[in-house]
């Protein structure tokens, strides 16, 4: 790829894979901020970062993988979770973040978000919500807020949307929060926090779909919706998250609503085989496989 | 490489082929499993999360099937080796992943108990009607390879065999049990660890900045693998992608990519084969079967044998790559070939487009829930000696 | 002292999106009327004097194509002060 693309400068760049810039994602799309703010909280964090693992599933978010210059993975619809599973318990030494869009994480992969977080597997949840399901055309997901054109809602949806910090806290998460990509620096500062603490975290971050969401429902194009985020956002931390829900112009509450201890599945398989077996328990190690 | 003595269970055992399969897995060097409960597989996991705690493994019960089949590969890509077990409705829910572990060339097994289909059909009585699908079953074009124990002990030999197969190709492997051979209790001898050759990961070596996670290598054409947390900032992806796993959805790359995840397994067909054949020579008839009808087929020669017909045996181990070489070898020398299986014909129709013409092939259906009368084949051989 | 500070800008990879020009809190940057290959403006300063190098640009850029920086601290006292800020 051409040397122009470089940008030795920008601190975020040892993050990116630079020989595939531009990406895919619009202009306008919130996508590219959150990845921003997420390789900022990494820098922050000094973390490690041969053992950071990204794992991310498919559509307009699942592209992340992709972009990011860590161990990543682009698995199937829906399945980044069990396979984030897999990967933390073979090797529990490192962070796995799952990098995802909202329609893969709660509709065809509902199903295993809540079963990682009943387990509560140290699990980084990033979910990216931009209300639709974008890389295939607009189609209503399960997050679309009622009244909203989308192209298999010709006359508009009516069917409830989910709120998902409420339904993440029901199934188990020990820390949940909510930005918008107009929040930049409350992503990183979450997206930190999060790294930080054992269990099953989850952060939803609003974003425009300008192509889709946004042009169908005649909203303007990214920037009127971020400025839209920064006009109707509350930050209320702590917030009931039963109260969080959103609708297609009205209020969006953000902030860190969950931020509880409870131990994880690993420690927690651990400790108890320890307990049962005494003696006779052999702990896995890593690798597992001999090189 | 030999096997680890710690998870080596040495001696003599009396056990069925769910947990000889088990312990074949577990002297291979699997210490990842995930599984979801299905008749009659089941027992296989059972024990392996009894025994894993004492070994350094892991084992998890996930949510579902599509859940399991992608977790061992997120572990294999951990650094684990893993493996999954199931049976015929478990198995269509797993058919997405085992194409995503075939185009991202994850070295992972696959236990398939077979029973009684279509649908819930039969859950505790067997049949082979699977067969066609685990090739098949998942969209694209995709190779994998798949064996057909006929005991437990065989059950435990080619569990093994499975994981090195799949270590050397990096290719999702079959084990193609039925309810008769994993339910059924036999001697099962378990040699010292020091004589059963495991087949290590291949990890490369190379430095970071050299080392292409995609391009083939060696003999086999086969990618030299890797692990997170080694530092090399490895990109797999179920899209099209290029040797540095990077996405690259154009006809060239797919063209590239897809012949040789096809070659890397046919081009060495005739190195993974595993089969059994006698009496081959000089005979009229050959039976060709595998699993448990092949017992049953055993039976039925020796009854033909006693009646004078000259009839010999080709018993399929690995039923993909399909042993063309073999079966094109046999045809032009006999009149007939007769394949008994517990469907209503799977293997039958590779067997006859090698056979091409050359032969008479006569199938020998059944729709499955209980395994064939010996008298039903030996009638098959009797018509085909004809 | 108001801090002084400078952006840089990766015209190549610019999609005119807008956000770094509302959200720059000193108004540095305008779209261009300039053309990058794929027909987007891109942005550039048209305030230099009142970059503060704070960087709200680059964080809000979704294409990783503009960075702001520190132009009047040497660079090893900008990353200690950012270190400080952050811990």
């Amino acid at each position: 790829m051409s040397t122009d693309l470089v940008h030795p400068g920008n601190p975020v760049e040892p993050f990116l894979r630079t020989d595939r810039m531009p990406h895919i994602w619009c202009p306008g799309c919130g996508i590219g901020t959150t990845v921003n703010c997420f390789s900022r909280a990494l820098l922050d964090s000094k973390a490690d970062l041969s053992k950071i693992a990204v794992v991310s599933g498919i559509g307009c978010t699942g592209r992340v993988a992709g972009y990011v210059n860590l161990d990543s993975f682009h698995t199937t619809h829906g399945r980044a979770i069990p396979f984030a599973t897999g990967l933390k318990l073979a090797n529990p030494e490192l962070t796995v973040v799952v990098y995802s869009g909202d329609g893969d994480l709660f509709a065809i992969g509902g199903n295993h978000l809540i079963h990682a977080a009943r387990r509560n597997v140290d699990l980084k949840v990033v979910c990216v919500n931009n209300l639709i399901y974008a890389m295939t055309g607009g189609q209503t997901a399960p997050t679309t807020p009622g009244d909203v054109i989308t192209s298999t809602s010709p006359y508009g949806t009516y069917d409830p949307a989910f709120n998902l910090p409420y339904l993440v806290e029901a199934a188990g998460a020990c820390y949940v929060a909510r930005w918008t990509t107009f929040h930049v620096r409350q992503i990183a500062k979450s997206m930190a926090e999060m790294f930080q603490k054992k269990g099953f975290g989850f952060i939803e971050i609003i974003s425009p779909c300008p192509t889709l969401y946004q042009r169908r429902n005649k909203m303007g194009d990214g920037l009127d919706t971020m400025k839209f985020y920064k006009e109707v956002s509350k930050t209320k931390h702590g917030c009931p998250t039963s109260e969080v829900g959103l609708t297609k112009a009205g209020e969006i509450i953000v902030g860190k609503f969950v931020d509880r201890e409870r131990p994880d599945y690993d420690t927690m398989m651990r400790m108890h085989l320890k307990q049962s077996l005494g003696e006779e328990y052999i702990p896995a190690e890593v690798p597992q496989c001999s090189i | 490489m030999q096997a680890d003595p710690l998870g080596v269970l040495t001696g003599s055992h009396f056990i069925d082929g769910d947990h000889a399969c088990c312990e074949g897995a577990i002297a291979a060097g699997a210490r990842f499993a995930a599984g979801y409960p299905i008749t009659p597989s089941t027992e296989v996991v059972e024990r392996f999360a009894n025994r894993a705690p004492t070994l350094g493994g892991t084992f998890i019960q996930m949510e579902d099937e599509l859940a399991a089949s992608i977790a061992i590969q997120g572990a294999v890509w951990g650094g684990a080796k893993a493996f999954t077990v199931t049976s015929g409705p478990g198995f269509s829910l797993m058919m997405e992943h085992i194409g995503y572990a075939a185009m991202t060339e994850t070295p992972c097994v696959f236990v398939d108990v077979q029973r009684g289909g279509p649908s819930t059909g039969l859950p505790t009585l067997p049949a082979q009607a699977d067969m066609m699908q685990v090739k098949w079953g998942s969209h694209g074009d995709y190779e994998i390879i798949a064996l057909c124990p006929n005991s437990p002990q065989e059950c435990f030999d080619l569990t093994i065999k499975a994981f090195n197969l799949s270590e050397v190709y990096r290719v999702p492997v079959f084990v193609m049990m039925d309810e008769v051979v994993g339910h059924m209790t036999e001697k099962v001898v378990i040699p010292k660890a020091e004589e059963i050759e495991v087949v290590p990961r291949n990890f490369t070596h190379k430095q970071t900045d050299s080392f292409l996670p995609f391009q083939a290598c060696g003999e086999e054409c086969v990618p030299e693998m890797v692990m997170a947390g080694q530092g090399y900032n490895v990109h797999v992806t179920g899209l099209t992608h290029d040797e540095r796993g990077y996405p690259n959805m154009t006809p060239p790359v797919q063209d590239k990519l897809v012949k040789r995840l096809k070659h890397k397994i046919t081009d060495n067909a005739e190195k993974i084969c595993l089969y059994e054949e006698s009496d081959i020579d000089g005979a009229d008839v050959v039976v060709v079967s595998y699993g448990i009808t092949s017992r049953v087929a055993q039976r039925a020669i020796d009854m033909a044998h006693e009646k004078g017909i000259k009839v010999g045996k080709f018993r399929i181990i690995t039923a993909w790559p399909f042993p063309e070489h073999k079966i094109r070898e046999i045809a032009p020398k006999v009149k007939a070939l007769v394949v008994p299986e517990l469907n209503l014909g799977q293997m039958v129709r590779e067997v006859e487009r090698c056979v091409a013409g050359k032969a008479r092939t006569i199938a020998v259906p059944h729709a499955g829930g209980s395994v064939h009368r010996p008298d039903d084949i030996f009638k098959a051989i009797v018509e085909a000696a004809r | 002292m108001a801090p002084k500070g400078s952006v840089s800008i990766v015209v190549e990879r610019c999609k005119a999106c807008g956000f770094c020009v509302e959200f720059c809190p000193s108004k540095v940057l305008a779209l261009s009327s300039a053309f990058n290959s794929k027909g987007y403006h891109p942005p550039h300063v048209v305030n230099p004097e009142k970059c503060s190098g704070c960087d709200l640009c680059g964080m809000y850029c979704p294409d990783f194509a503009i960075h702001g920086f520190r132009t009047d601290k040497p660079k090893q006292a900008q990353t200690d002060e950012e270190a400080s800020n952050a811990s």
